[in-house]
């Protein structure tokens, strides 16, 4: 049930991805998109009634949830800020260069 | 349990709002209640780790795109007019999208129970090997090191790359 739930924010992403006019809007539709996949691969991860992969005294032998996924998730959300600044400072620049943010005016106009 | 539920509702709702309020700003600020949840959801699924990156990053992003959004641009969102037949091809494809998805999503393992075959040897392991307590470190920065040589590669080439392409010394003037 939760796995349906984390795709069904991964649709509103890509709704928003292939409807919206303004650059920014679908900046923030592959944000939404990338949170719903992070959300996903930790959710697979989660053993039930699992603690942190944490190992203290007294807890070796605990029931740890899954360390793979969690550390992968880590590096994904780090190089999804990377990609953030540079789709932004892409936009700013058409921003500067059309004095719009309309994906429709853009193809109109002259490169 | 009950919490993971209602903060995946959340961050559905959130997101709704998101593609669909008027003014920019909103939208960059529902985008912040999204990642802020799935911060809160992070930590409801014993990922601590996880949960500290995801609420710096969120605010480094909400930074950008306010930065971004600006406050002297046009803050309100594009009303054109909108094509039906793009609209009901997008939904008819999303459709579609979602019924192999959905498909494929019961077929996964259970909610609760993974597959542990490779983390189970990282589990066992680690700390003798590693001599990192935090697992997810060990993992990290000892059996997958060559994977964080190659995220910071992406993060400096991401960054170079904005600055060439925000920089203004050697641009042409018109």
């Amino acid at each position: 049930m939760l796995f349906f739930l984390s795709f069904v924010v991964f649709l509103v992403g890509l709704y928003c991805v292939m409807t919206r006019k303004n650059l920014l809007k679908i900046v923030m539709g592959i944000v939404i998109m990338e949170y719903a996949v992070n959300f996903f691969l930790v959710l697979l991860g989660y053993r039930m009634g699992g603690v942190a992969p944490i190992v203290t005294k007294g807890m070796e032998n605990a029931k740890f949830v899954d360390p793979l996924p969690q550390a992968m998730v880590l590096t994904a959300i780090v190089i999804s800020i990377a990609t953030l600044a540079f789709l932004v400072a892409i936009c700013v620049r058409i921003y500067q260069k059309y004095n719009t943010f309309d994906i429709t005016e853009i193809r109109k106009l002259k490169g | 349990m009950w919490q993971i539920y209602a903060l995946a509702f959340l961050m559905i709702a959130g997101s709704l709002v998101a593609v669909h309020t008027k003014y920019l700003l909103s939208a960059v600020i529902s985008l912040a209640v999204v990642g802020l949840g799935l911060c809160v959801v992070f930590l409801y699924l014993q990922a601590p780790d996880c949960a500290i990156t995801q609420i710096v990053v969120e605010v480094i992003a909400l930074i950008i795109l306010i930065r971004a959004t600006g406050v002297e641009r046009d803050l309100l969102e594009i009303k054109g007019r909108r094509e039906v037949f793009a609209l009901v091809t997008v939904i008819l494809f999303i459709i579609v999208f979602a019924v192999f998805a959905f498909s494929a999503l019961t077929h996964l393992p259970e909610f609760g129970y993974p597959v542990m075959r490779v983390a189970e040897e990282y589990v066992v392991k680690g700390l003798r090997e590693t001599g990192a307590a935090n697992l997810v470190t060990a993992v990290l920065l000892d059996f997958r090191a060559y994977d964080t040589l190659g995220e910071a590669t992406v993060l400096f080439t991401a960054i170079l790359g904005s600055i060439i392409v925000l920089r203004e010394i050697g641009r042409k003037k018109k």
